[in-house]
């Protein structure tokens, strides 16, 4: 298996206050990783220096073998970093099958044409994406309009448009049911078994982690303390007293 | 409904292009005032609705236009031809210049950056005497023979209003279009599927200034004059309000608050001096009890009656991908 992924000592403040300090993170292909750790660990500034949303004061972030430290977020994603957000974060006014569709425009580089209607292109391609995940039936609403867990699917449609080689995604289920969570898990390691889809994610449910992930990664104070397997992250001592607590038993 | 609308469309077509055989010149001229209004308004909504820019000093490219025009054929002498394509070049110039500097800033920052920027021309069309005529303006520019008959303007405002319109409306339903919509409703997670908001933005400046360069050398063949409040803030609230009153998140809403507004104006305009008063409380009343404007209330109320038809089987006529 080949290192996809490769962030090292990553660094950075907000206004004195240190987010993470010294995070280290490995994905290999094809695996799913799951990151833990309390509320302020810095789980999501990770991920924002991961997909170029912010830029590290220090460390290095790799992307198969290149170094992408100081790409925009918008070239990452051209590389084969897809991203979705902790909030519900979809183009409201929009319908949902336009929601798709500008994201499969802009890997088409078609987002600059303006002499033909945009219902020439890109059709089939959107409608597959739609009917891959569920929501082609909803695909004429308005966004704004579906539910939360909806809009959370709608979040993976749009990061798919992208063909990612990699998908990061923050907190996929929160806010959701446990039907909707289920349907989410199962999309995911379907994504992940029959297209090889590498997913890295965070969470705060630990029975969707343990479910989901082939790897764990456990952060606290802005820094990357454990990282194993489920089974070996759920017997280590200091993961036990700090995160799951009585709940393991 | 949509057959509909195109009969709408095509009814209003046929009286517009017949209206001076029937209608009293003042009324031709009003009419002319509301499509070199409209079409200023819609170039504003490109960025406005369909773009979420806060483009509060629009009047400036129209403003422009004009002037380069009158210019154009008063001072340097330019042949007819060349000044009236000259307008909008220069407009769509300035809006590249101003746009370079304001999309580096978001929303209200934006606005505000634009608003100083716009003064500063204005400044300049009302102090530079040799130049512009400073408060005067320039008037009783010289036009080719077939401009000067209100009917001839009128046509050739009326023909160059549609196919704008035709071209503006075409931009809105292209990829440019839709992905300009999404950089409006969320420019964070545009980034992040791969587009370039700013490039994407700038481009969308540069044609607005270019159609209101457009309105601009329009109005100056209807009144054969200009002068430096087409370039004031005054102005660039009013077509702000057109949109708003009109519906910004709809095609047609600017034209429906241009045909509002000027008319309102022109009426109200007998009667007293304190028009921007009328403007002031007719935008407060909008923004309480009609924040998406006539025609966006209208399409909601029409949404819950019917919900939306369902969707349809991938079509054959796909071109890319």
């Amino acid at each position: 298996m080949d290192n996809l992924l490769l962030a090292e000592g990553l660094y950075k403040a907000f206004g004195g206050f240190p987010a993470l300090r010294g995070a280290t993170l490995e994905v290999q292909e094809t695996e799913v990783v799951a990151v833990i750790g309390p509320n302020g660990a810095g789980k999501t500034t990770l991920f924002h220096l991961i997909t170029g949303v912010l830029q590290p004061d220090r460390g290095r972030v790799t992307f198969q073998g290149r170094e992408i430290t100081r790409w925009p977020a918008y070239r990452r994603c051209a590389l084969g970093i897809g991203r979705t957000f902790q909030i519900a974060n979809v183009f409201p006014r929009l319908r949902v099958f336009d929601n798709v569709q500008v994201a499969v425009l802009s890997r088409h580089r078609k987002t600059f044409h303006l002499a033909l209607p945009a219902s020439r292109f890109a059709m089939r391609e959107t409608w597959a994406i739609l009917e891959h995940v569920g929501l082609a039936d909803k695909a004429h609403h308005p966004a704004g309009a579906l539910s939360h867990g909806d809009q959370r699917i709608l979040e993976i449609a749009i990061a798919l448009a992208s063909r990612p080689k990699l998908l990061v995604l923050d907190e996929p289920t929160a806010g959701m049911s446990p039907e909707e969570t289920a349907a989410t898990l199962r999309l995911l390691s379907r994504l992940n078994r029959e297209e090889g889809l590498t997913v890295l994610f965070c969470e705060h449910d630990m029975e969707v982690v343990f479910a989901a992930a082939h790897r764990i990664v456990v952060m606290h104070h802005g820094r990357t303390v454990v990282q194993g397997s489920p089974e070996e992250v759920r017997r280590h001592p200091e993961v036990q007293a700090a995160y799951l607590g009585s709940a393991d038993a | 409904m949509v057959n509909g609308t195109r009969l709408g469309v095509g009814v209003l077509l046929a009286a517009l292009f017949g209206a001076p055989a029937f209608l009293p010149p003042f009324y031709v001229y009003l009419i002319a005032l509301i499509l070199v209004t409209g079409l200023l308004a819609t170039s504003l909504n490109l960025v406005l609705g369909f773009g979420g820019l806060y483009q509060f000093h629009h009047a400036v490219f129209y403003g422009i236009g004009a002037y380069t025009l009158a210019i154009g054929i008063t001072k340097l002498h330019w042949p007819a031809w060349v000044a009236f394509l000259a307008g909008p070049a220069a407009a769509a110039l300035a809006g590249l210049l101003i746009g370079l500097v304001c999309v580096r800033l978001e929303r209200l920052y934006f606005g505000m950056l634009q608003l100083s920027l716009g003064s500063f021309v204005w400044i300049v069309a009302l102090r530079w005497y040799p130049v512009t005529g400073g408060d005067n303006g320039l008037h009783g520019i010289p036009l080719p023979a077939g401009l000067k008959p209100l009917g001839g303007a009128y046509l050739f405002i009326l023909t160059t209003v549609v196919a704008s319109l035709l071209v503006l409306w075409a931009v809105v339903r292209s990829p440019f279009g839709l992905t300009l919509q999404a950089i409006r409703d969320n420019p964070q997670r545009c980034q992040v599927v791969g587009i370039q908001v700013r490039a994407h933005q700038l481009a969308a400046m540069v044609l607005a200034a270019l159609f209101a360069g457009v309105a601009g050398v329009l109005y100056v063949t209807l009144e054969r004059s200009v002068f430096p409040n087409m370039l004031s803030w005054v102005l660039s609230l009013e077509i702000l309000v057109m949109c708003l009153l009109g519906g910004w998140f709809t095609f047609p809403g600017p034209l429906l608050g241009a045909a509002l507004v000027v008319t309102l104006r022109t009426f109200a305009g007998r009667y007293t001096e304190y028009w921007t008063l009328i403007l002031g409380v007719l935008l407060i009343l909008l923004i309480f009890f009609l924040p998406e404007g006539i025609l966006g209330t209208l399409r909601a109320r029409h949404a819950q009656k019917a919900p939306e038809p369902a969707p349809q089987p991938a079509p054959a006529g796909d071109v890319h991908g």
